[in-house]
């Protein structure tokens, strides 16, 4: 065993291990967040059945086609324990994954997971031609990074409960309720892990 | 319906109305957005659909996206003469009945057929084998378009020529309209072989290669580096079960394109059983596409299908009249 002399001592035990996060892989740019996640020395799994939600640290819901991922989330039976366990996990969702975390958003099958007291314009700025990438303002940190936000939601209402933690323009592209984070944009099409970082350490608080 | 009508109006207002959404971007920032969006369709199926019923089929059934064409490949294999660009009435149709990314393609090589697809705000523009080239020569400079190309393929040197050209997204080309996997498969192990061959190479070696490939050195350099390509790799041509599609993703692909093989399904006679038989068909492709890897429900999902459409072999074709021989 290497010595741990000299380090700082460890604020919890499983600071020893690298933080476990699930990423909902039923559809979408599940790689992209791996990558951030690794880059961030996070370990991840790929959650597509009930079995891959135990001993996670926080979970991520991915951009993709929201439709697909709740046509799949009733399919392969995962809809019920995933909304068990994000009762107590933290967690990251961009895009599509905003659309998921919402109470409400237009034109879907069936509704999304309630998590955020927050309500979605699905489309928002309109078909990929009006994709786009610009600054945004991180307010939790007074950053700013770079958004891409492809057909991108917008957010229309916002709980009371519900801080914000990103904006565009003005606009607020991010929110946060406890343990839950949004973002309208798309973090892990940069190489910029600045957005997962924060998740992990200030909202999961399992990076150090 | 109603609801669509509603919604059209307030992303109208959200889009277009407020005219700031309009943003000079770097070529390469155009193009990180392009592949952006095909990132985001990765692990998903896309539907050919030929009517605003088959879209809502498609988009229920869980389809990352619709390809809007008037005749599925199946159907211009059957009816034969020039297939061009669909109207733009029937595209325009879809877009407003689905919310899922609507993609429509054009001839190879027909640049004005493009524009109008990028005039009609299509979210993919397919530059595609199935219809009838307009050029021998020449693909399009998709460079040029603010809209994400897609293109088919059939070995790695012919998928780098299009990403050199602009394309987003590469397909297999497959054989369309077959409902026969076996060009597909052929088209993918040849792409994936090559690209884990370039990965062998040495510095000294990759020039001749690129020679050999008929590709742009410098993306030859990148799969050298990577192993992959520089954007997704999807498949497409012939898949028409659930097993199909989870082998294609077996084989390499990260999503799957099904044209035929969900609307040639059920008897035309008969159109309300038909449209059950389609849903549960492209259902069950859409399952089996995020649980590729799980031959333990692979074998539920494949369980009590409908009777996949009929197919033809590659041999009885004529070879002038294979598909995926244009372009190049």
């Amino acid at each position: 065993m290497p010595s741990a002399a000299g380090r700082a001592p460890r604020a919890r035990a499983r600071d020893a291990k690298p933080p476990r996060v699930g990423i909902l892989a039923l559809q979408g740019d599940v790689v992209l967040h791996e990558r951030a996640l690794a880059a961030c020395g996070a370990t991840s799994v790929r959650v597509t059945l009930p079995e891959h939600l135990t001993g996670l640290d926080a979970l991520v819901l991915p951009g993709g086609e929201s439709t697909t991922m709740l046509r799949l989330l009733d399919s392969s039976g995962l809809r019920a324990p995933l909304e068990r366990a994000l009762r107590t996990l933290p967690v990251l969702g961009t895009c599509a994954g905003l659309i998921l975390l919402a109470r409400q958003a237009d034109a879907l099958p069936r509704p999304p997971l309630g998590v955020l007291d927050i309500d979605a314009r699905r489309n928002g700025y309109g078909r990929q031609v009006h994709s786009f990438t610009d600054d945004v303002q991180l307010t939790v940190s007074g950053e700013s990074v770079e958004g891409v936000f492809i057909r991108a939601p917008r957010i229309t209402r916002r709980g009371r409960g519900v801080q914000v933690i990103a904006t565009h323009e003005g606009e607020v592209v991010g929110v946060r309720q406890g343990r839950a984070v949004a973002i309208a944009f798309h973090p892990e099409l940069t190489a910029d892990t600045r957005t997962h970082a924060w998740f992990l350490r200030d909202v999961a608080g399992c990076l150090s | 319906m109603k609801r669509t009508s509603s919604r059209d109006g307030a992303r109208k207002s959200g889009s277009n109305g407020d005219g700031k959404r309009v943003r000079d971007l770097s070529g390469e920032d155009q193009f990180r957005l392009k592949v952006g969006l095909a990132e985001m369709l990765k692990g998903g199926v896309i539907m050919d659909v030929m009517n605003v019923e088959q879209a809502e089929i498609a988009q229920e059934a869980g389809a990352a996206a619709v390809m809007a064409l008037e005749r599925i490949p199946s159907r211009i294999r059957a009816t034969g003469g020039v297939a061009r660009m669909s109207d733009p009435s029937m595209i325009v149709a879809i877009q407003r009945a689905v919310d899922v990314p609507v993609m429509a393609k054009c001839r190879i090589g027909h640049i004005v057929e493009a524009q109008i697809l990028e005039a009609l705000e299509i979210d993919f523009i397919d530059e595609s084998e199935v219809l009838t080239p307009a050029d021998e020569a020449n693909h399009v400079w998709k460079h040029d378009f603010k809209a994400p190309f897609v293109c088919g393929c059939r070995d790695l040197g012919e998928a780098l020529r299009r990403i050199g050209e602009g394309a987003a997204m590469i397909r297999t080309k497959g054989e369309a309209g077959t409902g026969n996997v076996v060009e597909a498969v052929r088209h993918m192990r040849t792409v994936v072989a090559h690209m884990r061959k370039l990965t062998t190479l040495t510095a000294d070696e990759l020039m001749a290669e690129a020679k050999h490939l008929g590709a742009p050195f410098e993306l030859v350099r990148q799969v050298a580096r990577t192993g992959a390509l520089p954007v997704p790799n999807f498949a497409a041509g012939g898949v028409a079960t659930p097993a199909d599609a989870a082998l294609m993703m077996k084989l390499g692909a990260e999503a799957v394109f099904v044209g035929s093989g969900i609307f040639e399904v059920g008897d035309a006679a008969r159109p309300k059983e038909a449209r059950k038989e389609q849903s549960r068909m492209a259902r069950a492709i859409v399952q089996a596409v995020a649980h590729w890897d799980r031959p333990d429900l692979l074998k539920d999902i494949s369980t009590g299908l409908p009777q996949a459409m009929r197919g033809i072999s590659l041999e009885s074709i004529p070879e002038g009249e294979l598909l995926a021989k244009r372009g190049w």
